[in-house]
């Protein structure tokens, strides 16, 4: 969970959907656990697409081609859409993802990933449609993804750009910080605000 | 500064501006329901916290409540442990708890308003996308994540980009037929799921005014389907004659006062949003969707679109949407058979959408061939459909009327569509496997669905009114 975040090297896994809702990253039955274990979710990671309906593994699906690994998933735009299960970020965390590049996401997933040390790096849709053709060329490419900097780059063809985050979330990500860490340090402000109001 | 009416009430909100980030925004209501929240509670345990406001927090269950035989214990063990967690935390962290069979237990997002809990100018959160539903009520009202649910309980307060604001207006009257559903499936299939992404959004125009109050909570419910974190509508009379008199809502003198207050919630004339949008309401019909996202929808006459109207990055998705649907562009969804038809869930279980249900079914029956579930959003909603002898109409028509819950919205608990069946859905969310592993589902209003439940097949509602 709690992890400093630096600088990310490492191959990509694609998935060149749009789209790609919380509802096929965890479907909502398995949503009825009380606790966080991390393996839990990240088994049952995009599991409707992963496995057939008789329990085999889906050989088509990118997760269960060897040819695919790292700990870089790149989407399609828009991706994280729909409910907001922080469930989703846990299966994307629990199989050991730590970044997820894509050229749009949903708002509240993307917070999700933030809250769960996963950092969501929006690019422009032609660095990601770039991105996809390099990863498809040679499987074995690799992006660094350099949190201080706030640079992504696509090591094949050294294009590289700036992603945004503000300050505040990046320190907490390099220091693994929560939010909750600062919200209790900040109690009389709460306070005062609640006395004013009243 | 702050004339828009999301600025005045963010803005009211704000504790402090964190440097180069988010803000601190004070939190009015917290609704708690059993499945986003146990891992927050159990956060807070870890810390050894206690909550900072109880008193602003509500509970229930909701999504994995069975909808038959809701006195006996739930069968599902794992839907039955996370049910029993929540009410075990309330009672832990002092919160007040509606548990299965309290008379106000239901829906959150349709116990919140009926109750007088989600009141105008208020910031209200919960961990569910469709909390947006309570922007209706003239409240800046959004989704948020566990981690989330946690900070809240804790503090009472969350970090929070402030986003952007749009208007959307829809002009004039609308046509017959056309309901609050069919503004959202039409506004989401010219924006698209994620054109709304990042701003919150205020909905005006005359055709907005003359909703109800159910129909403004259906409209605001269906936000998050655009990608906007939360919608909302000004207060007005019509939400104040809502509001009066409910459990929650303030008597006496505070009424006065609060009344007082809330009418000064509005726009100013001068209000400059981030975006605007207006829309005619003549253009819109009833509607229907054909694909796996909520922005894949048509008016229901019209075709499925065909794929050279689809952007080269989009069409991978578009095609394996249409196949998971048996779907093809170009083809006309009228005259569709169809297995299921659901009417409920926060979108659409209000009284509102039973009485509409019943006005097409009066006098018909049920096709054979279908299986109908029709769930109440909430206890109030279930009593109420007996004072008016709605439950009569629909039951000599061959209807069964189930116990108030989440039910096939999104089948966590019995209600799924089995693999490879249509449903005509009242909910808010077409994806693959959402209503059950394989069930294809298509979303439209409560009129729509009673047509196609009467009928058998793909209905226009029109032809029955």
């Amino acid at each position: 969970m709690k992890q400093k975040f630096n600088i990310i090297t490492s191959t990509c896994v694609p998935l060149p959907l749009e789209n790609v809702d919380t509802d096929q990253i965890i479907p909502a039955r398995f949503l009825k656990a009380t606790t966080r274990e991390e393996s839990f979710f990240g088994d049952n990671l995009f599991r409707d697409w992963r496995y057939n309906p008789d329990g085999s593994l889906n050989k088509d699906f990118v997760l269960n081609d060897p040819t695919y690994s790292g700990e870089i998933l790149v989407a399609g735009k828009n991706f994280g859409s729909g409910s907001s299960r922080e469930h989703a970020a846990w299966a994307i965390a629990g199989y050991g993802f730590r970044v997820v590049i894509s050229s749009f996401f949903a708002d509240i997933h993307k917070n999700n990933e933030l809250n769960n040390f996963v950092l969501p790096v929006v690019v422009s849709e032609g660095f990601l449609a770039r991105l996809f053709d390099s990863i498809k060329t040679d499987p074995k490419m690799q992006v660094e993804v350099n949190l201080p900097e706030q640079t992504v780059t696509n090591k094949a063809t050294g294009e590289s750009e700036r992603f945004e985050i503000n300050g505040y979330k990046k320190y907490c990500l390099m220091n693994a910080l929560d939010d909750i860490d600062f919200l209790l340090e900040n109690k009389d402000k709460i306070e005062a605000w609640e006395n004013k109001v009243r | 500064m702050a004339n828009t009416l999301f600025d005045k009430i963010w803005d009211a909100h704000v504790v402090q501006h964190v440097e180069d980030g988010p803000e601190q925004l004070y939190i009015d209501r917290l609704y708690c329901h059993e499945v986003t929240s146990p891992q927050a509670f159990a956060g807070m345990r870890e810390r050894g916290l206690k909550c900072l406001r109880p008193g602003n927090i509500f509970c229930m269950p909701d999504h994995n409540t069975p909808t038959h035989d809701q006195d006996k214990p739930i069968e599902d063990p794992v839907s039955k442990t996370q049910v029993d967690t929540l009410a075990k935390n309330a009672e832990d962290f002092g919160l007040t708890h509606f548990g299965m069979m309290n008379p106000k237990n239901g829906i959150i997002h349709v116990v919140g308003p009926e109750r007088g809990l989600s009141l105008p100018g208020m910031t209200i959160v919960c961990g569910d996308s469709h909390t947006s539903t309570h922007g209706a009520m003239g409240a800046v009202a959004f989704g948020i994540g566990t981690s989330e649910v946690e900070m809240v309980l804790a503090s009472q307060c969350i970090l929070q980009q402030k986003p952007k604001s749009m208007r959307i207006n829809i002009e004039g009257k609308l046509g017959k037929g056309v309901t609050a559903k069919d503004i959202a499936l039409y506004l989401m299939s010219k924006l698209t799921t994620s054109g709304a992404t990042g701003y919150f959004v205020e909905y005006a125009g005359e055709a907005v005014r003359s909703l109800s109050m159910e129909g403004r909570l259906t409209l605001c419910n269906l936000s998050i389907e655009m990608g906007a974190r939360g919608g909302f509508i000004a207060p007005d009379e019509v939400t104040f004659e809502y509001v009066k008199g409910r459990e929650y809502a303030p008597k006496g003198e505070d009424w006065e006062k609060a009344v007082a207050y809330w009418k000064t919630l509005r726009s100013g004339d001068d209000a400059v949003f981030d975006k605007e949008l207006t829309f005619k309401a003549e253009d819109i019909e009833p509607m229907v969707t054909y694909g796996t996202n909520p922005g894949m929808g048509m008016g229901i006459t019209e075709s499925i679109p065909s794929l050279d109207t689809v952007p080269e990055a989009g069409k991978a998705s578009y095609l394996k949407s249409l196949s998971y649907m048996g779907f093809k562009p170009g083809q006309k969804l009228l005259g569709t058979p169809v297995d299921y038809v659901f009417l409920g869930a926060c979108t659409n279980g209000r009284i509102e959408d039973f009485r509409a249900f019943a006005s097409i079914v009066k006098g018909r029956r049920k096709a054979d061939g279908v299986t109908a579930w029709l769930v109440p959003g909430s206890w109030m909603v279930s009593e109420q459909i007996k004072e008016e002898g709605l439950d009569k109409i629909l039951e000599e028509a061959g209807f069964e009327i189930r116990q108030p819950g989440c039910s096939a919205c999104l089948a966590m608990n019995d209600d799924k569509i089995p693999a490879g069946k249509l449903a005509v859905s009242t909910s808010n969310r077409n994806f693959e496997g959402r209503q059950g592993p394989g069930a294809r589902t298509v979303l439209a209003s409560p009129l729509v669905a009673a047509a196609a439940a009467v009928t058998g097949v793909i209905t226009d509602p029109r032809t029955l009114i």
